[in-house]
């Protein structure tokens, strides 16, 4: 698995003209700080204008949007659904997973639409609201909520809990594991889209990383196997070092 | 649902609101739009719009290259979802035996699942190019190689590419599922039977086919829809168009062709396969609850 991934990361350590006359290297050459300072620093883009370092905050600022908003709301439909009584709640039940069914890319034309209609063109609300329309966090935290015995909540009763004092008291510190692992999924999956900001963003302010990938960021060799290794750096080591949390939270949130 | 729950005339809207607001712009608006979109023929010049009926689905499906796209991403979904399925779990009972360092191993394999389908094309990119390429000059020895115009071989471009990373997806659950699985069952089955492989086929696999369903829908919706950013960066459809998945032929139709009609078409196509799919899901997710 990891053998692909090595031959980019050594490569992008020689010099270019190694590559170009060589090919591909299999071991560390000594270009490693020069490539990568010049890829995260130099300007680039159409105007020259923006690094890839502005790229980077970028992601980030789309990723953390799409994973706490989707939490937040998520877990606040989610206790509507399983938690409250009235007439609503099953025609509201489906009308939220029925969304299951369309994902992003098959409502991408429409949902440009909306976006530029509602200016929200080139605007990071624009590159976070669509992508939070999502109901599998509320499907995680329903299923979970759905686990937790039924004398908590009575319990709680006696003991005069209100419905804002249960949520906010009991289910929150409950959910912790839950939303540590939806946060991880979310972050990846926000982190990762690239269809959606090469529609949204046709200003380079809001270029994203894996966007990056395409539109010919760098130009020679060595430095776009720097760009491809940075740009896999963040969602990696958020797996491999929250891997526990994302597992447990996953399988074994009982 | 819950036994005890609470009763009031105000809270439980104000809970779900924020969801149903951002769900009815974005989803419900966008569906609406796109069903519109499918129904009608828009003037070329963009004064106004016709209804049309089911004209834009006959001329989807009569269109050849839809039908060369369509065989494509089912050959696609099949091939995907058998051998990382196959390879994810050869590895998960693997690690799952391995007694010392069993969390090296495990991070080892998690997180190619973290890397985005557009990096790992852009990756399989060097690896396939004519002039840099390990894989293209190495398979190009072996039978002549050439992606560039041979279906088979950008059918074997895209497979590797699609694959690689869907293995450690399909590696995490297995290993979740396997690690599920109670010990007491597996030492009975040990004083039982001697031969490890027959253990696993009458054994472990039925007790991981709850698992293995659910990992069969998962790897169609990858290959169904995530695969876009590797299509997008790998082959873009070449030799000519033989390589486009549904999904990006419908891309490529609406935002390059600018064919609203058909691309809205399309989706709502797409949009059946995938209710198919999601039923099957749904009842499966839930059966699985009452299972454990």
């Amino acid at each position: 698995m990891i053998v692909p991934i090595w031959i980019i990361f050594a490569s992008s350590t020689h010099s270019n003209s190694v590559i170009q006359s060589d090919g591909m290297q299999w071991f560390m050459g000594d270009q490693f700080i020069k490539n990568y300072d010049q890829v995260l620093n130099k300007k680039g883009g159409f105007s020259e204008e923006v690094t890839a370092t502005k790229l980077f905050l970028n992601s980030f600022i789309m990723a953390i949007g799409i994973a706490t908003l989707t939490i937040i709301t998520s877990l606040m439909a989610a206790y509507t659904i399983v938690y409250f009584r009235f007439k609503f709640a099953v025609p509201l039940f489906w009308a939220i997973f029925i969304t299951l069914l369309v994902p992003l890319e098959l409502r991408i034309m429409p949902s440009y639409q909306i976006v530029s209609d509602l200016h929200l063109i080139n605007t990071y609300t624009g590159l976070i609201l669509p992508l939070s329309a999502s109901a599998i966090a509320t499907f995680f935290f329903r299923q979970f909520y759905l686990s937790i015995p039924d004398e908590l909540l009575e319990a709680a009763k006696l003991d005069g809990a209100n419905s804002w004092k249960f949520f906010i008291d009991f289910l929150l510190p409950l959910s912790k594991t839950m939303m540590a692992a939806m946060f991880i999924f979310m972050f990846v999956y926000g982190y990762n889209q690239y269809l959606w900001p090469i529609i949204m963003t046709t200003s380079e302010k809001y270029w994203t990383v894996i966007m990056g990938m395409k539109i010919i960021f760098m130009a020679n060799t060595v430095e776009r196997f720097a760009y491809i290794i940075l740009s896999m750096m963040p969602p990696v080591f958020i797996i491999i070092f929250l891997q526990r949390w994302f597992i447990q939270g996953l399988f074994q949130s009982k | 649902m819950k036994k005890v729950q609470f009763n009031s005339y105000f809270t439980q809207y104000f809970f779900v609101a924020p969801q149903l607001i951002i769900i009815l712009i974005f989803l419900y608006l966008p569906i609406v739009q796109t069903f519109t979109d499918a129904f009608t023929i828009q003037d070329p010049f963009g004064f106004g719009r016709y209804f049309a009926g089911f004209d834009n689905f006959t001329f989807v499906l009569s269109d050849p290259a839809y039908l060369t796209a369509l065989r494509f991403t089912l050959i696609f979904i099949f091939v995907i979802t058998f051998f990382s399925c196959s390879i994810g779990l050869l590895l998960a009972v693997q690690a799952n035996n391995v007694i010392h360092g069993k969390s090296a191993y495990k991070t080892l394999l998690i997180w190619p699942y973290a890397i985005a389908p557009a990096v790992v094309g852009v990756t399989a990119n060097y690896f396939f190019s004519e002039r840099l390429g390990l894989l293209y000059s190495f398979f190009h020895n072996l039978w002549g190689f050439d992606w560039y115009d041979n279906v088979h071989d950008a059918y074997i471009y895209v497979f590797i590419a699609a694959s690689w990373k869907q293995i450690s997806a399909n590696f995490i659950f297995f290993l979740a599922g396997l690690q599920n699985i109670q010990k007491s069952i597996i030492e009975a089955s040990v004083i039982d039977c001697k031969s490890s492989f027959r253990r696993f086929w009458t054994i472990t696999f039925p007790l991981l086919m709850p698992t293995t369903f659910f990992l069969i829908i998962i790897n169609i919706t990858y290959a169904f829809f995530d695969t876009l950013g590797i299509i997008d960066t790998t082959t873009i459809g070449a030799p000519s168009g033989e390589t486009k998945t549904l999904v990006f032929k419908a891309y490529i139709d609406g935002f390059r062709g600018l064919d609203l009609g058909s691309a809205g078409a399309q989706s709502i196509i797409m949009m059946l396969i995938v209710l198919v799919i999601t039923v099957f899901q749904f009842r499966f997710i839930e059966g699985r609850i009452h299972y454990n």
